[in-house]
């Protein structure tokens, strides 16, 4: 049914420091998102906000199979992907504060997270809008010759945008170093994927143009991992784009706004009893990666993580109001 | 100096830059093994290769958001949209990225990529393919907008564009591209921002850019023959805008009649009515006057066609009412 990429996953290259390192970094996610929203409704954290909560089994399996000079773009759920590329909890949620010391210095917010230090190339929020600039990316890596591969996060919602298949046939005729991960939830905002796609198996529309896609359990960080690291592996060897369907589920609603009408508890109730940080947390624990004496710690770490990105974004200067027109248009020569 | 055409310094222009720069790169539809639908890059393909010259699929967002992403990733595009009729289906990534990365990112990352399309109405191809949409663009903050109406104009604003560490719209109007004019030998570069003083007169200001200077022009020689002496501006970039020239000609000439082949309501022409009234509204001795494009979608027919389109007589009759009030 699926275009198989390898024949078995194998992560055994991941160390029982890398693995306990996912783990910590879903849950830094988590306790970073819950914080967001307590503080939303605080009114500290203003706009729309997207929480990634559930899903972070994809952002931690998928940026770890990176190179650090590999380029991240994705879209406006984007705080799991930001901290899973190590980009500092402080100045993400100084950005949600609307902070001078934020990443795009209070000039993006939680949709628009950017550390091209990190090649974090950033967050946007057309649906599919910075598809065509995953290609360019990989276009410019291809053209300047430094192996480096694009990941390139969308989700359902895209996949019956224009920019969705301009994108992929692009990457496929010029054999662009893509990786596109297809984070499928399910739901485009609040409408159920089955409403409103033709065909729901999101990866075979990335075999209508020859690109060899795949789904994976996005709720299994290991397999997230695994899929990434071959996925990269091949954009990288220059036989062109990989498409991966990462099959999951946000356990909140679209944004902040949203009452959820338009899916039961029953179903979030099933989806949450596959949580991806307890059940990566029970096959480390039946491992004997990690007790729970370990877990504790880990959780303290992540706690005290978010509290003083906090603190940070708090006491974090607002940006000066001569920052306005600052940064329209850039004054050097390229 | 020596007379070329408008196309060949555009070319000019271009392989300059492709020999000087390797990260520059072409793409567009039909730019490579085609030569271009305007035969600007004819030749480009067999000079500099594959890689630096793509022919894309009609696919003009991927086109413009993959030139966006390149550019984002240090290579300099060169992106051909053909016409600005085809640039509609690439609006989301010029308004939404290209203007906005820079700033979005807190000044991070720039978008160092040249925007090129066929602009204009006049050559009877129907109302789809003869939009004028450069105010458009001009309406959108990080952005340029180059409008260049000489030989001369269109070497030198690319010349410049091609430097530029943002993203330039460059709009070649069809009318112009077998237009002769005289260029230097030598390469130079024109600033954005600086419009020309196509002829000195001193009665009344017409402000044109891209191809409606020439209607301009045309003007001019007309109301010479009445004894009424025009001033022609040909304003070269929309943004940003020359308003120094233009508030220090309507306070030479008193009279400002403002051109464009684009709609009138909601347009450009509007916005440069509004700048001369707000800096110089104490020296006019009448209203500024517009003359633009028909309210109507443009019409195939020949005769309807020009009568859509602002003509010389049209500007001289508006110039004529101010000259006379």
């Amino acid at each position: 049914m699926m275009t198989q990429l390898a024949d078995k996953p194998d992560v055994d290259d991941l160390d029982r420091s890398q693995r306990i390192d996912l783990l910590r970094q879903m849950m830094l996610i988590r306790r970073f998102e819950e914080k967001s929203a307590e503080m939303y409704a605080k009114q500290r954290i203003a706009g729309f906000l997207h929480l990634y909560t559930g899903q972070e089994a994809v952002a931690a399996g998928a940026i770890a199979a990176l190179r650090d000079d590999d380029y991240v773009v994705t879209h406006y759920r984007d705080h799991g992907h930001a901290l899973a590329r190590g980009i500092d909890p402080g100045r993400i949620m100084a950005e949600l504060f609307g902070r001078d010391t934020g990443v795009s210095r209070g000039k993006g917010g939680s949709m628009h997270l950017f550390d091209a230090e990190r090649n974090f190339m950033g967050g946007y929020a057309i649906v599919a809008g910075h598809m065509p600039l995953a290609c360019g990316l990989a276009l410019a890596a291809q053209q300047l010759r430094n192996n480096r591969i694009v990941l390139c996060i969308f989700g359902d919602g895209a996949v019956n945008e224009g920019e969705f298949h301009e994108s992929l046939n692009l990457a496929a005729v010029w054999k662009l170093p893509v990786v596109f991960l297809c984070e499928n939830n399910f739901y485009g905002m609040g409408t159920d994927i089955r409403r409103v796609s033709a065909v729901i198996e999101v990866y075979k529309r990335a075999q209508a143009y020859a690109i060899p896609a795949q789904q994976v359990d996005g709720m299994d960080v290991l397999a997230m991992y695994e899929a990434t690291q071959q996925a990269a592996e091949r954009a990288r060897s220059g036989e062109g784009p990989v498409f991966l369907e990462a099959i999951t589920y946000r356990f909140r609603g679209h944004s902040m706004a949203d009452p959820e009408f338009y899916r039961k508890k029953d179903e979030l109730e099933q989806w949450r009893t596959r949580d991806p940080i307890v059940s990566f947390r029970a096959f480390l624990t039946q491992d004997g990666a990690i007790d729970d004496a370990t877990f504790d710690r880990l959780q303290a770490g992540v706690e005290d993580a978010v509290n003083e990105a906090v603190r940070f974004a708090e006491e974090s200067p607002k940006p000066p109001l001569e920052a306005l027109y600052r940064d329209v248009c850039k004054e050097e020569e390229a | 100096m020596a007379e070329t055409t408008f196309r060949e310094a555009l070319r000019l222009a271009l392989r300059e830059r492709l020999l000087a720069d390797p990260a520059t790169i072409m793409m567009g539809e039909d730019i490579g093994a085609y030569g271009g639908s305007y035969a600007v890059t004819k030749g480009f393909l067999d000079e500099f290769g594959p890689e630096r010259i793509r022919d894309t699929p009609i696919s003009e967002s991927v086109i413009v958001g993959a030139g966006i992403g390149a550019a984002m990733g240090g290579l300099h595009p060169v992106v051909e949209l053909m016409t600005i009729n085809f640039s509609l289906l690439a609006f989301d990534q010029i308004v939404n990225n290209a203007a906005k990365i820079h700033y979005m990112s807190g000044g991070q990352l720039n978008v160092p990529m040249v925007i090129r399309m066929a602009s204009g109405a006049g050559s009877q191809l129907g109302a789809q393919h003869s939009h004028s949409l450069e105010g458009w663009y001009a309406h959108i903050p990080g952005l340029s907008v180059v409008v260049p109406y000489t030989p001369y104009d269109a070497r030198g604003l690319l010349a410049t564009a091609l430097r530029d560490p943002n993203p330039v719209i460059f709009i070649e109007h069809t009318a112009l591209y077998s237009r002769k004019g005289d260029l230097p030998g030598e390469p130079y570069s024109i600033p954005f921002g600086q419009a020309e003083v196509h002829r000195q007169g001193a009665d009344v200001t017409l402000i044109g850019y891209s191809g409606s200077v020439y209607q301009c022009a045309q003007a001019a020689d007309l109301l010479a023959a009445d004894g009424i002496e025009a001033e022609v501006l040909n304003l070269r970039t929309l943004r940003p805008l020359d308003t120094e020239t233009i508030v220090a000609s309507v306070r030479k000439t008193h009279r400002a009649v403002v051109v464009e082949d684009d709609w009138k309501f909601g347009g450009f022409a509007g916005e440069i009515a509004a700048i001369i009234m707000e800096q110089a509204f104490d020296d006019l001795d009448a209203p500024v006057a517009r003359v633009c494009g028909a309210d109507v979608p443009i019409p195939y027919a020949k005769e309807l066609e020009q009568a859509a389109l602002p003509q010389p007589a049209d500007i001289a009759t508006a110039a004529k009412g101010l000259v006379q009030a």
